[in-house]
């Protein structure tokens, strides 16, 4: 268990639900409004926020490995 | 299966009529459909898996071996799909799987995102304070429903596509049409058309030169009608789905949320002394009143096994949220309105790549609407408190088709 974050931007429905979990290291962009990754290495801290983010995807788009 | 067989199969969904509007299902039907997975009989005597666990329906929503398109034989329908043409389903994205689905979304993801939201919170606000307003002007005694609930998401949703909401007793009756069980296919296929007719006349004026407001559909007219990525007919089917989203479901959780919150006055009050908390509290009314009752129907296309039943390529399942939303492996205590606990989990707005896309917006409205109704109405309560209160027992967003109120 590293704690990187990945996230599969074809897979997102940009629902937002990461942005709402765990803003500090999740984002949508402006033109797509797509999940966008602020850090891939988040603080050890956020990680308990990063995994619930995953496991709130409605789209299966963030895995934590 | 025999039609005897068929028969002795519980029927979904359930009747409203005579229930507490806050509770989705009685103790009878629960035992009826307690187990994880249920076999039932739909109004159209097709048969479907009733999944009802939390773990389950996300399972079952997040799979892409199940489809959303109701046209595929075997779909399993509550009613029977009116005649269409396919260019009546043009634009549709919710009953679209796969490429075809997320193609048409993507086009929308970043105009209802949270920060696209917060840029129209003044409005929101705006509206709310003038649909108070009328409340006010309207009694007391007034009709909560009509006066505030529904006209307020309306409204916005109106001035979001760009639709002139001068016209909204026209397509307010027309998407309760397609809302409703009960409505002949004929009825709903007629007043499909009337919307569709009238949303194209709009989108082709903004697809003119000339008329190049700030909305919405204009925005799609030129970044992607212009452009040749999006026929006009893909554009009118997209504004259809909104138009119909943005109304009922909002305003039902207004009206169903607002009657929750005269039962409980403390809580009301503290919604106008502790505003902060309405955002924790808007996500427990969800999960808590989770209108969307009769579930999530989706059809097999692979074999799946889903809460320890196997469901086959060509069964039908509907996912219902109501009862996820009130799972005790994940909520404790789920029976009990509770803000203070972890309600985000819920699967009101649905799971998967359909989840809704306008949950923002309707967090947004949620959470300004009742504050600033226990700002303005702090003695409201309700005008007949003894009497069944009308329900829409028939459509596929339930809601209170009227709530009396006092001040
Ligand atoms: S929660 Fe998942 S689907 Fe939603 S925006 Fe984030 S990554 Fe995309």
């Amino acid at each position: 268990m590293t704690g990187r974050v990945r996230v599969d931007r074809d897979r997102c429905c940009g629902s937002g639900n990461c942005v709402v979990t765990a803003p500090e290291v999740f984002d949508q962009d402006d033109e797509e409004g797509l999940v966008l990754l602020r850090f891939t290495a988040p603080a050890p801290e956020t990680l308990a926020l990063v995994r619930r983010a995953a496991d709130l995807c409605p789209a299966g788009a963030i895995t934590v490995e | 299966m025999t039609p005897a067989a068929l028969t002795d199969l519980p029927l979904w969904p359930p009747t409203n009529l005579g229930r507490d509007p806050l509770v989705p299902l009685d103790a009878g039907e629960r035992d009826r459909f307690d187990a994880p997975v249920t076999k039932v009989r739909l109004p159209t005597d097709a048969t479907a898996w009733l999944v009802t666990r939390h773990a389950d329906v996300r399972q079952l929503l997040r799979h892409p071996g199940f489809s959303a398109d109701l046209t595929r034989p075997g779909f399993p329908l509550l009613r029977a799909l009116p005649p269409e043409s396919l260019s009546d389903r043009r634009g549709g994205f919710i009953r679209m799987d796969g490429i075809e689905h997320s193609r048409l979304r993507r086009m929308l993801t970043a105009e209802f995102m949270i920060k696209s939201i917060r840029r129209i919170e003044p409005l929101i606000r705006q509206t709310v304070e003038s649909t108070l307003d009328d409340l006010r002007d309207a009694g007391p005694p007034a009709d909560l429903v009509a006066t505030f609930a529904l006209p307020l998401p309306s409204m916005v949703i109106c001035h979001l596509l760009g639709v002139p909401y001068a016209d909204h007793d026209f397509f307010q009756l027309r998407s309760r049409t397609l809302l409703d069980r009960s409505a002949a296919p004929e009825l709903v296929r007629t007043h499909v058309g009337e919307l569709r007719d009238y949303l194209h006349g709009l989108v082709e004026a903004k697809c003119a030169a000339g008329d190049r407001g700030d909305d919405l559909l204009s925005r799609l007219a030129r970044d992607r009608v212009d452009t040749g990525e999006l026929a006009v007919d893909e554009l009118v089917g997209m504004a259809l789905l909104l138009l119909i989203a943005g109304h009922e479901t909002t305003a039902n959780m207004i009206g169903l949320s607002t009657l929750l919150l005269l039962r409980e006055p403390d809580r009301y009050a503290a919604l106008r002394d502790d505003p902060d908390q309405a955002e924790t509290l808007v996500e427990e009314l969800l999960r808590y009143l989770s209108i969307v009752r009769t579930g999530l129907p989706r059809l097999a296309l692979e074999d799946v096994e889903v809460g320890g039943q196997l469901i086959r390529a060509g069964e039908g399942a509907i996912a219902v949220l109501s009862t996820a939303n009130r799972d005790a492996a994940v909520f404790d205590g789920p029976d009990e309105f509770d803000p203070y606990r972890q309600a985000h989990q819920h699967v009101a707005f649905g799971f998967g790549v359909h989840q809704c896309i306008g949950q923002p917006l309707a967090r947004a409205e949620l959470r300004i609407a009742l504050v600033e109704l226990a700002r303005r109405f702090p003695g409201l309560r309700l005008a007949a408190p003894d009497g069944p209160l009308p329900t829409r027992d028939n459509s596929i967003v339930f809601g209170l088709d009227a709530l009396p109120v006092t001040w």
